[in-house]
């Protein structure tokens, strides 16, 4: 007789693939992959899926959004009056025309980097720093151009700074009569000589009417009575300093001269009037003795 | 050969990944049981970057990490006879080591019993090139020996120089350094069956295993069951296995002799089962717990049920007295034992100094055998248990794991076989980059 059932016979041994699987759960790197890397990957998924959406992330990017503008437009944060320093009155106003601001501003969408180039911008000014200061203030400091040299160019007269920046246009000479006079092409960019000649043709200051750029190389000294004293191209100041010697030595320039030429440093020059040289031939004459 | 050579070859260089990895597997495929282990190298180097004998036999420097053992299929004599059903076998053994060793295992040396192991005496001579003995000169000498007629389809499975001689000089053991003129070398090699190799490395290879070295379980169990100064003086170790019983001799710590009986403790319980009509695992259990070969006037009273399933009451309720037990037992326990002595008279085992004989094997736990192999093998019979290795679970270390525990040994041991030592210079490939390499070391 048989037994009732049939002896369950359970192999032990495992199946290839269960052998297998076995042995690549064992695997070092695979261990690691499945143990750290699967939940790093599950954790990354879920937002990433969540993300994927165009109008959460929308959603999102506004709630961010309106948060910060919450944040920007708090009263800590706001910019209710601009303080200009150190302008005069028309600058003042050429600047806050210039610098469009819709006060109050919050202070995060004020850009003073742009602010201040466009405030060097203008002529007349010649530095701007720009900082908010608490209480809602936008403070600039204006150092201005100081106007030091009429120039009268073709297009009319304009005043220039020390470096021969335009500072301003000028409508009539009258009206800055104390400042030197410049003439002539190209006359700003030679300024800073200018302003150095001037310098040193102080002992004749109440004869000199100005400068005239020649040639956009060199300078003219123009004197009242039409003299002119020529200037070389380079160690023009020595050259005027030198006529101013001999002035002070000979009282040159109060004599009947056309002009002083200095052209070649060499080779003074002095041109006489025509006048001057009828009489400068009699005394040669009268001294040479020849007596007609 | 050189087949076999070159394959020998890849599977020391397989050993060297795993010790390098500091992971192998250790297998021993026997006709009742397959065993396996996982042993951990703690990374201790040789001294020197030089191959030698560590502190304790080598053993300091492994450590058994895993261990796993399970009822043997497809296996008949120690060859494998099913191939699917050896390879579950095997799976199932290196899954649990794995699973208790939580790491994966790459590599794997096994150790068998089967393929009718035969011994060969070789020996060969030169002269020497230099002065002294190099380790070319090794090598020529190694394959100076001449090769004999091992059959058609058998392979080396071992090749081990077992004694150096120089000139008049013999009984070296290295010889390398040492003045002389004419190097002779005797070399022990052991041919088995190629098709059990052959099947043995397809099942481990269909485990996705890579067979790391190959050893006869014969061998592994002399190594681990004869202590030293047996090794060294000469002595024969029995590993009585299931299907088959190994018979290694060493002398010299050298094995010089190997053989196997195809009868076992299998064909005990075959007996058993035929001899009282009980079915095999009722057999292998009454063995196993009543067992023994001599017999006394109390066992004729100690009754032993042998029980059933048939429905039949005379059939189930049939019991035997352990005398019978023993009667049935003894004459083939007896008929293997005699077939070990024709082996080893046939080897010249009375010849050797000493006479000492050690059983081992599962085997080797019938009661009484020491007295019964006594009588029929010689006086100095002893059992034999396997070396204690570090972390070997203690459901491993009785006898039946000498061969297991061999192979440990075997696997940390610095190698002598003929493949690991160095490759004669003729030997390699014209082109071959090591040779110009050797040629610039040797000229300049």
């Amino acid at each position: 007789m048989r037994p009732l059932s049939p002896p369950s016979f359970r192999d032990p041994a495992p199946s290839r693939w269960a052998y297998r699987a076995q042995r690549l759960w064992l695997t070092p790197f695979v261990r690691k992959a499945v143990l750290k890397g699967l939940p790093l990957v599950v954790l990354a998924a879920i937002p990433a899926i969540w993300l994927a959406d165009a109008d959460r992330r929308a959603a999102i990017g506004d709630s961010l959004a309106e948060f910060r503008r919450d944040i920007e437009t708090r009263p800590e944060f706001m910019v209710k009056l601009l303080v200009i320093e150190g302008a005069s009155a028309p600058i003042d106003r050429e600047i806050r025309a210039t610098v469009p601001l819709n006060l109050p501003a919050s202070s995060f969408d004020l850009d003073l980097e742009a602010m201040r180039q466009a405030v060097t911008a203008l002529d007349a000014v010649k530095s701007a720093e720009l900082r908010i200061r608490s209480g809602g203030v936008l403070e600039m400091k204006i150092q201005q151009r100081e106007a030091a040299l009429v120039w009268r160019s073709r297009d009319g007269l304009s005043l220039l700074d020390a470096e021969g920046r335009r500072v301003a246009a000028l409508d009539s000479r009258e009206s800055r009569a104390d400042l030197p006079l410049i003439a002539g092409d190209g006359a700003e960019t030679a300024a800073p000589e200018a302003m150095a000649l001037f310098a040193a043709a102080a002992p004749i200051s109440e004869r000199v009417r100005g400068l005239v750029r020649m040639g956009e190389r060199r300078w003219d000294v123009v004197l009242d009575r039409d003299q002119r004293i020529l200037l070389p191209e380079t160690g023009a100041v020595a050259a005027l300093e030198r006529v101013i010697a001999l002035e002070d030595v000979s009282g040159m320039l109060a004599r009947d001269i056309v002009a002083v030429d200095l052209r070649n440093p060499s080779r003074p020059t002095l041109r006489l009037a025509p006048a001057a040289i009828e009489d400068f031939r009699k005394i040669q004459t009268t001294q040479a003795g020849a007596v007609n | 050969m050189t087949d076999l050579y070159h394959s020998q070859r890849a599977m020391r260089r397989m050993r060297k990944l795993a010790m390098d990895r500091g992971v192998i597997a250790i297998l021993d495929v026997g006709s009742s049981k397959v065993a396996c282990l996982v042993l951990r190298f703690d990374g201790i180097a040789p001294r020197g970057g030089v191959e030698q004998m560590g502190a304790l036999a080598g053993q300091s420097r492994f450590r058994v990490i895993g261990a796993a053992t399970t009822r043997s299929r497809g296996i008949r004599f120690g060859e494998i006879h099913g191939m699917n059903e050896a390879e579950r076998a095997i799976r199932t053994a290196l899954q649990a080591a794995q699973k208790m060793a939580q790491v994966r295992v790459d590599q794997v040396i096994a150790c068998f019993s089967g393929g009718e192991p035969r011994s060969y005496g070789l020996d060969g001579q030169v002269t020497v090139l230099d002065d002294a003995v190099a380790e070319q000169d090794v090598a020529r000498v190694l394959a100076a020996c001449d090769m004999p007629e091992i059959g058609a389809n058998r392979e080396v499975l071992h090749a081990q120089p077992v004694n150096f001689a120089l000139d008049h000089r013999s009984g070296l053991v290295d010889p390398r350094g040492q003045v002389g003129h004419r190097l002779a070398c005797d070399m022990h090699m052991l041919t088995v069956d190629g098709g059990a190799v052959q099947n043995l490395v397809h099942c481990i290879k269909r485990c996705d295993l890579e067979p790391a070295g190959l050893a006869s379980s014969a061998y592994a169990a002399g190594i681990s069951a004869l202590v030293e100064d047996e090794q060294e003086l000469g002595a024969a170790c029995i590993d009585l296995g299931g299907g088959a019983t190994g018979i290694s001799i060493f002398i010299k710590k050298h094995m010089i002799y190997a053989d196997s009986v195809r009868m076992g403790g299998e064909h005990v319980t075959s007996d058993i089962s035929k001899g009282l009509h009980v079915p095999l695992s009722t057999a292998e259990r009454i063995k196993t717990l009543y067992g023994g070969v001599v017999a006394t006037g109390m066992d004729d009273r100690e009754m032993i049920d042998l029980g059933g399933d048939s429905g039949d009451y005379e059939t189930d309720s049939r019991s035997v007295s352990r005398a019978e037990l023993i009667g049935i037992m003894r004459p083939r326990v007896e008929e293997i034992l005699e077939e070990v002595r024709a082996r080893l008279d046939a080897a010249g085992f009375e010849h050797l100094p000493s006479q000492r004989i050690v059983l081992t094997g599962g085997g080797s736990q019938i009661p009484g055998l020491d007295g019964l192999a006594a009588r029929i093998l010689g006086n100095q019979v002893r059992l034999g248990r396997p070396l204690r290795v570090h972390g070997l679970p203690q459901s491993a270390t009785g006898p039946g794991f000498a061969a297991l525990v061999g192979l440990c040994l075997f696997a940390a041991q610095p190698q002598d076989e003929w493949w690991d030592f160095e490759m004669p210079m003729d030997r390699y490939p014209a082109r071959s980059l090591k040779r110009a390499v050797r040629w610039f070391k040797e000229n300049w």
